[in-house]
């Protein structure tokens, strides 16, 4: 079989029911295993995008995941192999307990009742939040919020992790663990966010989307220590971090 | 984003009793059957309210929910029998009547009068004890395996997940204005209120399309499926049994 990218568009347009522009001709393939962080200022378009990812906007251009064309006959597959996890936990934790939550997505893929409890208790504790079946989205920290919507679509065991903004609101710690999670994760990862030292530490890729147009797209080393390019795009790493001292820490922990 | 608490719609349902245990539907049932036979007693038999309240405060009991929370739940229905003692016992005539003090009143009136208050009080005891013994999620799987109609118990669930979301929205919202010197004492003020409405609304249908969006990437087709199991064993008879059978005994006493 020939190969595949995991990810394939092509010259996507996209403008919103008022007329807005919000993707003016994307460009982009991702492969298979990559993880990919996508960053850029507000409006950029990063959050429309993802959106093309399982089919919930339909742009004009050429969408493909996995090879399928998004279209409506490969929504169903699509949407199984893409777990799309929204930026606010209170949108993607609509049922009344996280045990529903967990199973709404292997329900609807129509797996018995005993693979569904299986799928639920896996992805619980893969995120850490094991036992909370029975409570209810409401009681629980922003940071379990956070979690158990990354479980909502582990459960479906998907090829490709879609995040939106995964690391905003979080606490230090609540944050490093989620950093930990991800890269305990095998699977192909596309991050947006603003985080750039998340992007850092979890992504080999950067790509930079700057008014609904790719403006760079490189290794995330290559794009986080330009810091003109950064500037150009309104992007800006915290005080004191220095990519070069962190590549230097990474690669030593690899050697040793 | 700070998370205001509220009180919990369904306080104590996370306790571990006999009680708590049950099936939910059997305790649904059980409950809405108690409410029924008490709604349709004629208000003279007094010894089956007695029984009605001694079958409840027994199943409290077992419960372990406080009584203190029993009782303070239980004022939300004292304005409404205030609003009837205001009125039902000056209008109306018949049966005798008596004085109190400077007042007539009618002995038909005070039946009426005695009539409300002990129902609504049998029946509010009923549900705040089904509320305080059960989960609401359970409540509401036990009301789609009791085939209630699916767009009401999923309007039921988005409601049970969402009204407290919502009021966190309007708390955020009213501490911003207030921090801005909003006083509330001048008529152009008023229009900020408007403002504020809008704004909710806008926000919710916003969040509704983004739910729904979440929604459909996983896989949702219009279909809600459920995961739940219950079996009904000695102890969802036994609770029917007494809460069914034992009021049913004794009306059919009298
Ligand atoms: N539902 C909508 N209707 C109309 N225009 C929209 C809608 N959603 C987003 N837009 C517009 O589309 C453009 C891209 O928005 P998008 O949300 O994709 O940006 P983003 O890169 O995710 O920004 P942020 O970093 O703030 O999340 C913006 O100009 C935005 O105002
Ligand atoms: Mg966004």
């Amino acid at each position: 079989m020939h190969h595949r990218p995991a990810v394939e568009i092509r010259s996507l347009l996209y403008s919103y029911p008022d007329g807005t522009l919000a993707l003016r001709g994307i460009d982009l393939v991702i492969e298979e295993g990559e993880s990919v962080g996508i960053v850029g200022p507000n409006g950029a378009g990063k959050s429309t995008l993802l959106l093309h990812l399982n089919g919930i906007l339909m742009g004009k251009g050429d969408v493909r995941v996995f090879g399928l064309p998004v279209e409506k006959k490969n929504l169903q597959e699509i949407r199984r192999r893409v777990g799309l996890v929204f930026q606010d936990p209170d949108d993607q934790l609509f049922c009344p307990t996280v045990f529903e939550d967990v199973a709404f997505g292997p329900m609807n893929m129509g797996l018995s009742k005993k693979e569904v409890s299986l799928a639920v208790s896996r992805a619980l504790r893969d995120v850490g939040v094991a036992g909370k079946e029975r409570r209810s989205a409401h009681h629980l920290s922003y940071g379990q919020k956070k979690r158990v919507s990354i479980a909502t679509v582990l459960s479906m065991r998907p090829d490709l992790l879609v995040l939106d903004e995964p690391s905003s609101n979080l606490d230090p710690k609540s944050r490093r663990e989620l950093s930990e999670l991800l890269q305990n994760m095998p699977i192909t990862k596309i991050l947006v966010t603003h985080d750039l030292p998340f992007v850092f530490e979890n992504c080999d890729r950067v790509v930079v989307l700057s008014a609904g147009r790719i403006a760079a797209d490189g290794a995330a080393f290559d794009i986080l220590s330009d810091e003109e390019l950064l500037a150009e795009y309104g992007l800006e790493l915290p005080y004191g971090f220095y990519p070069v001292q962190r590549q230097r820490s990474k690669n030593h922990d690899r050697e040793m | 984003m700070r998370r205001i608490q509220h009180a919990f719609l369904d306080e104590y349902s996370d306790l571990d009793s006999v009680i708590h245990k049950l099936d939910p539907r059997a305790k649904l049932i059980g409950f809405v059957a108690l409410v029924v036979l008490c709604v349709s007693t004629p208000p003279n038999l007094w010894l089956a309210f007695a029984v009605f309240l001694a079958l409840e405060m027994t199943v409290l009991f077992i419960s372990h929910v406080p009584l203190r929370h029993v009782l303070k739940r239980m004022l939300i229905v004292v304005p409404f029998i205030l609003a009837v003692a205001l009125f039902i016992p000056f209008f109306n005539k018949g049966g005798g009547s008596y004085n109190l003090g400077p007042l007539k009143v009618s002995a038909h009136g005070l039946t009426i009068l005695w009539n409300v208050t002990i129902k609504s009080m049998v029946s509010v005891f009923a549900v705040i004890l089904l509320s305080s013994t059960t989960p609401f999620p359970d409540l509401l799987h036990a009301m789609e395996k009791l085939k209630m109609p699916r767009i009401i118990t999923t309007t039921l669930s988005f409601t049970y997940r969402y009204v407290f979301v919502l009021l966190d929205e309007l708390q955020r919202m009213k501490r911003a204005r207030d921090s801005r010197g909003w006083s509330g004492k001048w008529l152009w003020q008023a229009k900020v209120i408007g403002h504020m409405i809008g704004a909710l609304f806008l926000r919710s249908y916003e969040r509704g399309e983004r739910v729904y969006a979440a929604m459909l990437s996983r896989g949702y087709d219009g279909q809600v499926q459920t995961a739940y199991t219950y079996r009904v064993g000695v102890a969802e008879i036994g609770f029917l049994a007494l809460i069914v059978l034992v009021p049913i005994a004794v009306r059919l006493s009298f």
